[in-house]
């Protein structure tokens, strides 16, 4: 019977033989070279002798269950350990990678292999990587009971596997992960919430892997997402005070300044001094305020008009912030002095005239608090007046910053 | 000068947020059966065994020192490093031997809760099912944070014995000549109530629970420092806190009459001729315990055996995303207060069933924890220093030994 699979525990221990048909020795381990073949298994690693002879997937005739590997050049060169190689039982088996499209960490119990025959000999191919009960099952009887038992005994689990192309393996040593050819290219397109929630879930040194290789901008969203203040200082604290700014500089302001004064204030004035100027100001701004202050809660990403302005130059205005327009929903005008007067919930904007004056628009009353305000009273008037965004001004009444709904909701969760 | 006291401050808030691992572990180390055992010893030998708890302070501080370090630095809980380094199967089989264990142990747990509860008239048949539903609840509705404030405060009321050991008017001038002066009888009975007294000391899901909880506070390689001094003031304030119970009970029994006795509960009631306080207070502090290490057990039991396995663990998780971590939570509480309903059910040699199996079983731990904190790849400059090294060793062969003593004594007695 041929199978068009095989796991990573039957090959294990199978035998092998030479172009005569004589037993040479027994699998140890196989694995892949990622740079040349993201999922072929390159060489087979087979104990005979004294030393691990290695075997080249072209030095193969056929693979089966029943009958073993069959080799069809049997000038095998013995086994040095090769950083280019990943090698399955010893890299993989047992260890964390991280599921793609599950999004989440999982530990690696089995592995599934396809065989595929090009008509001159058999290769091995990763498929998946198998987690759960079913192949806890595989090992905890690998090598007790004959495979095909195995193999009948698991049909009533449900199998439980990723495919190997939405697999991540995570190495925390740089160099290794280029010879690997690892790259976390595939987590800079998750939703940056799950991907905070995979990076909680592993090791201090994984997750400075990933924050060190993936793009500023994704780090940023997923280091905001992170729920623990304290992880995410720990994170920051573990990289590069320059690769640290390039990150907290793609965050918002008032994030990027929670977080900074979660370290010790050398490190959070290292990174300071390796950003540019006009967030470092902005960020140095913040940090002046106390955490549980309406300061220390507010943003400075809102978009403010003289209030003269018309719909036309508030369109205007949107247009010079788009990265801003996500979360915008109300604007704000000021006078001369930057003293805040008026704000304009956004959607008004859409059934006025091009030319109408925005402070015609405005919200009846005008909901502000002082810079000092504490924390509680500051939710108690997003609950009070239903607010989404609410202005915060010094003690000169101009505009500071503003608190925004989302803000106020991790606080709440927090308690 | 005030960057001298933010820095202080800074210390000081570092050493907060580290506080919580250490204290509880050590604590719940004083469970209904450790008091037993200090009860038993102090109301037979009086304050002859006083000597035992610096040595057996010494082992607590080696053993937890260790675990609290690997999960700082790694990150990662005990069974987890266990899997990686030493295979599935093996893990399997310590994960087997664990739920028995503390399978036995929550039993013993829910004996001490009916125990003490019967000392205030409250029917078994009324306070176990309420606890296991309190305790299913608590862990289920909190949160990691909200939990260990609870469990702090669960710590605290172990000031009851140091409170009922004064009232208890021991003979002070006995006690502390005992304390520091070893006194060996070559008397059976002596003998094995020493190795009782040593050989419940470390029970093997100490190390799992500390190791995980280290893991989950967050707690960095670079904060360690502080979280060595939280396990080490731990683990001398739970001694204290078995000091007290020995003068109690050396106090109030042995000055009268030394006896052999069989329960927690006797040497409770054994307190009131010197007043309701000291019995209260007595009685009060042994349901504290047993409701304390009943929440505990089933928790680590569950986070320690998915994470070894690779299933999806934590409360944070929904049910029906970690069907197998609620199943295992629930069944070691259902399991574990509902057979101490049966009766005539052999509790007992059940609670002699779990001494053995702790013994099996910490052999390995210790053996597999001391491996893995001398791996460079793991550890880096963490490793154990050969010095300590060497202490580890000794203290790991002693405990072996006594345990398996101990496991020895059991069988016999079982027979």
């Amino acid at each position: 019977m041929a199978d068009n699979f095989l796991f990573f525990t039957e090959l294990m221990a199978m035998p092998v033989f030479d172009v005569k048909g004589r037993r040479i020795g027994r699998v140890k381990d196989a694995a892949l070279v990622p740079l040349v073949h993201s999922s072929r298994i390159d060489r087979i690693l087979m104990g005979g002798g004294d030393a691990w002879l290695t075997i080249r997937y072209d030095q193969v005739r056929s693979i089966t269950l029943d009958k073993g590997i069959s080799l069809s050049d049997e000038k095998l060169v013995p086994y040095h350990d090769d950083e280019y190689m990943l090698r399955i039982a010893r890299d993989l088996l047992d260890q964390q990678i991280i599921d793609v499209t599950g999004r989440k960490v999982v530990r690696v119990t089995d592995v599934t292999m396809g065989i595929v025959n090009d008509g001159v000999r058999d290769t091995l191919s990763l498929m998946d990587i198998d987690i759960g009960v079913r192949s806890i099952f595989r090992r905890l009887f690998q090598g007790v009971l004959p495979p095909r038992w195995i193999r009948r005994l698991q049909q009533p689990i449900p199998p439980n596997s990723i495919r190997w192309e939405f697999a991540n393996v995570v190495e925390p040593d740089p160099l290794r992960r280029l010879r690997l050819n690892i790259s976390y290219q595939k987590l800079e397109d998750m939703h940056p919430a799950d991907l905070a929630d995979i990076v909680e879930d592993l090791s201090p040194a994984e997750r400075e892997a990933i924050f060190e290789t993936i793009d500023s901008e994704a780090a940023a969203d997923a280091l905001s997402e992170v729920e623990d203040p304290k992880m995410q200082a720990s994170i920051l604290e573990a990289l590069e005070p320059e690769k640290a700014a390039d990150i907290v500089e793609e965050m918002a302001p008032d994030e990027a300044a929670d977080i900074l004064s979660e370290l010790e204030a050398e490190t959070s004035e290292e990174i300071l001094d390796e950003m540019d100027s006009a967030p470092k100001t902005e960020v140095r701004e913040l940090l002046e305020f106390k955490e549980d202050t309406a300061g220390g809660m507010m943003n400075t990403e809102y978009v403010a008009l003289h209030d003269n302005a018309s719909v036309t130059d508030a369109l205007a205005a949107l247009k010079g912030n788009e990265d801003l327009l996500e979360g915008l929903n109300t604007l704000f005008l000021v006078d001369a002095d930057e003293r805040l007067v008026a704000a304009i919930p956004l959607a008004r904007l859409f059934i006025a005239a091009g030319n109408a004056k925005l402070k015609d628009l405005a919200s009846e009353t005008l909901i502000q608090v002082n810079v000092d305000e504490e924390q509680d009273r500051v939710t108690e008037l997003f609950d009070k007046y239903n607010l989404l965004t609410l202005p915060v001004v010094d003690e000169d009444g101009k505009l500071a910053g503003v608190v925004t709904a989302d803000d106020i909701i991790s606080l709440l969760r927090q308690k | 000068m005030r960057k001298l006291l933010s820095r202080f401050r800074y210390h000081l808030l570092v050493f907060f947020a580290v506080i919580g691992p250490g204290f509880i572990t050590a604590n719940v180390d004083n469970d209904a059966g450790g008091i037993y055992t200090y009860s038993a010893a102090g109301a037979k030998y009086g304050y002859l065994p006083l000597w035992t708890l610096l040595p057996i302070t010494l082992v607590l501080i080696i053993t937890q020192e260790m675990c609290s370090r690997m999960g700082a630095v790694t990150g990662k809980g005990l069974s987890d490093l266990i899997r990686e380094e030493f295979g599935l199967r093996m893990t399997f089989l310590i994960m087997t031997l664990l739920v028995l264990a503390n399978l036995t142990n929550v039993m013993a747990e829910f004996a001490g809760i009916a125990s003490s509860l019967e000392l205030f008239h409250v029917s078994k048949y009324i306070s176990v099912p309420l606890t296991a539903i309190a305790v299913w609840f608590l862990v289920v509705k909190g949160n990691y944070a909200s939990v260990e404030k609870i469990f702090l405060f669960a710590c605290t009321i172990y000031v009851t014995y140091i409170i009922s050991g004064f009232l208890v008017k021991p003979d002070w001038k006995e006690a502390a000549i005992y304390s520091v002066k070893p006194k060996l009888m070559l008397e059976p009975d002596y003998i094995y109530m020493l190795i009782g007294m040593v050989g419940t000391t470390i029970a093997p899901w100490m190390q799992f629970y500390l190791q995980s909880a280290v893991v989950e506070k967050g707690v960095t390689a670079k904060e360690y420092a502080k979280s060595r001094i939280e396990v080490i003031v731990g683990c001398i304030m739970t001694d204290v806190v078995a000091f007290f119970i020995i003068v109690a009970c050396a106090g109030a029994i042995y000055s009268v009459a030394p006896k052999d006795i069989q329960t927690a509960a006797e040497a409770a009631q054994a307190l009131k001729p010197f007043g309701q306080y000291a019995f209260l207070l007595f009685s009060a502090g042994l349901f504290n315990a047993s409701l304390f290490a009943a929440c505990i057990l089933p928790l680590s039991t569950a986070y320690s055996v998915c994470e070894g396995l690779g299933f999806e663990a934590g409360l944070n998780r929904p049910m029906r995303e970690a069907p197998i971590f609620y199943f295992l939570y629930l069944l070691l509480i259902v399991v574990g207060a509902g057979v101490v309903l049966i009766p005539r059910f052999p509790l007992v040699q059940m609670i002699l069933l779990s001494q053995v199996l702790n013994g099996a079983l910490l052999p390995f731990v210790l053996i597999f924890m001391i491996k893995l904190i001398n791996k460079p790849d793991l550890m880096g400059e963490w490793v154990n220093p050969r010095w300590f090294n060497s202490v580890s060793w000794v203290t790991v062969v002693v405990m072996i030994g006594l345990t398996l003593a101990l496991v020895g004594i059991t069988l016999r007695g079982m027979q």
